[in-house]
């Protein structure tokens, strides 16, 4: 009992301990605020994961792919039976994008992915991440009316900076585009013929070729681009640079045998990633190369042996925004049966097509590695590759894994210290209080009693402690956001910038099991540290302790 | 009342007998002998003085008969039983029921209140559930002790607010809470003024004369001494009886 109420008095006559556990409250808080964040970004980079990839991905090992999807679907359905929702197959195929700013070719490397547009979104979050509220219901390769979102569809109605850029796209903006280039094309003949009248050809260029449509399509191809602000549309058009003199894809044809008006038509519709056609400045707008009605073109490799460079033009109709830097920049989307039919995965003699892989989407509850396993079981493993998104993602959801657990370590690190700063002040204690362990000693408390005492003291400074720290870090961790909001209006700086990350608010996820841990370690720590003090207390010697002054 | 639990049966006769008991202490180089083989009995209800010089060792002798210290060779009988060699366990309960002390330096908890100094052998005593079963009586007990020792209007004050007179009697009153069969007191009146002195030895003559108390008085002081039924003397490490 007098372990308890000594404790207890030591306690209220020495708050100066108290200062010793602001370090574990401030190493709990941090810990479970660092945790909350980290475990939201890494929950938000997950979703994202896997709104980009299916749950289970069907595919072949070869580039060339598998034939008959249709087949194998059924073979995956038979095997995977109920737990299959949907699926959807689709065509993958490394390529080269081109298209034209202000007279300049830019070239990117993409991965060029064919997928069927009816039932791609229903496999994933695809149709989330389009930028026309139509396509997001439901993905059309044609090219809209205009209605682009103006404003990021995914910010949750969070004050961000507008795309202007997109309010014309669409047919408006590829109808002004067309007419523009007619009248800088019908200027140049003008010149032209003027030139060869006077008998001074300065580019010994041969006899101007009348402008026809088949001229119109190719510079709709290669035209320039329309840069966010919009300045390129008002520009007067001697600052458009005229076509390149040697234009490699001069060779492509829209559709042959059939005049083609750019004004009216558009050849096969893309889905680029936003991060190919846009770049955000320092202020965080969202600049545009390419907008949904402009031509780019697409160089990839044929199925034949060996591989033979293709050239085709296609139109931009949206973009696709996952937010993922690595997809945005990398993922074009086109239509299935034109990729295939472009690189020569239709077997001429069978008619059937072959794709590469076949996305899965699990019904809700779905054991994924179960039905992962099932499937693979199905299937020759030497022509079959079957593998979840996480499988996928592996090497990335294992660093990040990683990085928290680092983390953690290290701001258990600041706990530990915190123990160390118990420990000095306990022992302080202990020799404050020498003469008092002889008394009680001579009244005969028990060696365990005394360091019951400095236990009891240590144990309750670390729940006082990781008490407070929970409730420090849980605050911080629920109004983060409006702290953020605080801090930029304070500082005037902005300290969580979306256009960097992607996000417009900061996520958390509070983990009752995670900061089951922090404060149970925290509080293990306190005891721990006290331990050494309690033990001293305990040996000394009840005549010596008498004696002390 | 408060069970006392006595660890030793109080039929045997003499309460108390140390028997050629030897104690050194390590001191600087060498080794000091405190303690050169004490021979030394108290008889039931009995008052014994044991006086001597500074550094005689009568401290030393107290503390090994408070089994504060063990004695390096002898014995320390209570009752008839050997108590020096016990377990920790046992020798810290029989410190905690059969024997109060008192310092010179009062040696009270400041933390505590008069009451709750009074109280903290029984809250040695007793564990958390025990406690709550004996508070009452323990409380009326030790309040009664410290009324008996005119402190009755001082009960929640704080060591600090009290005189030195006021002090050692709240360390008498909490040497005799637990009802212990001996008291040892180490120069208790050391630190007092004559007058204070004299009141606390007037009540342990008290204690000795009508509860039959068995007191052990350590002092240097030939006059304090007095106050007792038998007097030992201490000179370097034996006794001399008077």
């Amino acid at each position: 009992m007098y372990t308890l109420l000594l404790c207890w008095r030591y306690l209220r006559t020495r708050w100066i301990a108290l200062a010793s556990v602001i370090s574990v409250t401030l190493g709990v808080a941090t810990m479970i605020v660092v945790n909350a964040v980290m475990a939201g970004f890494a929950h938000e980079m997950q979703s994202r994961i896997h709104g980009i990839l299916s749950d289970l991905v069907f595919e072949s090992h070869s580039l060339s792919g598998f034939q008959d999807p249709a087949w194998h679907m059924e073979e995956i359905r038979r095997a995977g039976g109920d737990d299959i929702e949907g699926m959807t197959p689709t065509a993958a195929v490394p390529a080269m994008l081109n298209f034209q700013v202000r007279g300049q070719w830019v070239t990117r490397q993409i991965m060029l992915i064919g997928i069927d547009e009816k039932t791609h979104a229903q496999v994933s979050d695809f149709g989330r991440y389009l930028q026309h509220p139509d396509n997001r219901r439901q993905l059309s390769f044609d090219l809209r009316d205009g209605g682009y979102d103006t404003i990021d569809s995914q910010t949750d109605g969070q004050q961000v900076a507008t795309r202007p850029a997109l309010e014309g796209a669409g047919w408006p903006h590829r109808r002004m585009r067309v007419e523009r280039e007619r009248a800088w094309r019908q200027r140049q003949a003008e010149l032209q013929a003027g030139e060869q009248a006077g008998g001074v050809d300065p580019r010994g260029s041969g006899p101007v070729r009348p402008v026809d449509h088949q001229v119109d399509a190719v510079l709709a191809a290669t035209s320039p681009a329309v840069t966010a602000d919009g300045d390129a549309n008002t520009a007067p058009p001697g600052e458009l640079p005229p076509t390149a003199p040697v234009d490699p894809f001069r060779a492509a044809k829209p559709e042959e045998g059939r005049s083609f008006d750019p004004a009216k038509e558009q050849f096969t519709g893309i889905v680029p990633g936003i991060g190919l056609a846009s770049f955000r400045d320092s202020e965080g707008i969202d600049r545009f190369l390419v907008l949904p009605g402009d031509d780019v073109k697409i160089t990839f490799p044929t199925a034949a042996t060996p591989p033979k460079a293709v050239t085709d033009t296609y139109t931009v109709v949206d973009f696709y925004e996952s937010k993922m830097s690595e997809y945005d920049s990398n993922f074009v989307f086109v239509p299935i049966e034109q990729l295939e039919k472009a690189r020569g995965m239709i077997d001429p003699q069978t008619g059937l097509a072959s794709v590469n892989s076949i996305q899965i989407k699990l019904r809700p509850g779905a054991d994924l590695e179960e039905v992962r396993d099932r499937l693979r079981e199905s299937f020759p493993a030497d022509m079959y590759a079957v593998s979840s998104w996480k499988d996928k993602q592996g090497p990335l959801l294992s660093a990040v894994d990683m990085e928290m657990a680092v983390l953690n370590i290290l701001l258990f690190m600041i706990v530990a210290v915190a123990g160390f700063g118990i420990l000095a002040i306990f022992f302080m204690i202990v020799v404050e209080k020498t003469r008092d362990i002889g008394i009680l000693k001579s009244l005969g408390a028990s060696s365990s009693g005394v360091a019951g005492i400095f236990l009891g003291y240590g144990l309750f400074l670390g729940l006082v402690g990781a008490g407070a720290g929970l409730a420090l870090g849980l605050g911080i961790t629920w109004n983060i956001n409006r702290i953020r909001v605080l801090v930029e209006w304070c500082t005037g700086e902005r300290v969580f910038d979306p256009s960097i990350y992607y996000f417009f608010r900061i996520p958390t996820i509070v983990d009752p099991w995670t900061i089951a841990w922090i404060i149970a370690g925290a509080v293990g720590i306190a005891v721990a540290a006290s331990v050494l003090p309690a033990l001293r207390a305990a040996r000394l010697h009840p005549v010596e302790a008498l004696r002390h002054d | 009342m408060i069970d006392t639990n006595r660890e030793i049966d109080p039929s045997g006769t003499p309460l108390l007998q140390v028997r050629s008991v030897r104690k050194a202490y390590r001191s600087g180089g060498g080794m000091l002998e405190v303690l050169r083989g004490v021979d030394f009995e108290v008889e039931p209800a009995g008052f014994v003085s044991v006086i001597g010089q500074s550094g005689s060792g009568k401290s030393t002798l107290l503390h090994l008969m408070g089994l504060l210290d063990a004695p390096d060779s002898g014995e320390v009988h209570l009752a008839g039983t050997r108590i020096d060699n016990l377990p920790t366990a046992r020798r810290d309960r029989l410190r905690n029921t059969d024997i109060g002390m008192v310092f010179q330096a009062y040696h009270l908890l400041p933390e505590l209140s008069a009451l709750e100094n009074v109280l903290s052998p029984l809250l040695v005593r007793f564990s958390i559930a025990d406690w709550f079963r004996h508070k009452a009586d323990a409380r009326r007990r030790a309040e009664s002790l410290l009324e008996r020792f005119g402190l009755g209007g001082r009960l929640h004050h704080k060591p600090r607010q009290l005189s030195g007179g006021e002090m050692q009697r709240v360390a008498i009153a909490r040497a005799l809470v637990g009802q212990p069969r001996l008291l040892l007191a180490d120069e208790p009146t050391g630190n007092l003024d004559e007058a204070s002195g004299a009141g606390i030895l007037e009540a342990l003559c008290e204690l000795n004369r009508s509860d039959g108390l068995s007191i052990v008085l350590v002092t240097h002081d030939q006059s304090i001494a007095r106050r007792a039924d038998r007097i030992v003397r201490l000179v370097a490490g034996r006794v001399e009886n008077v």
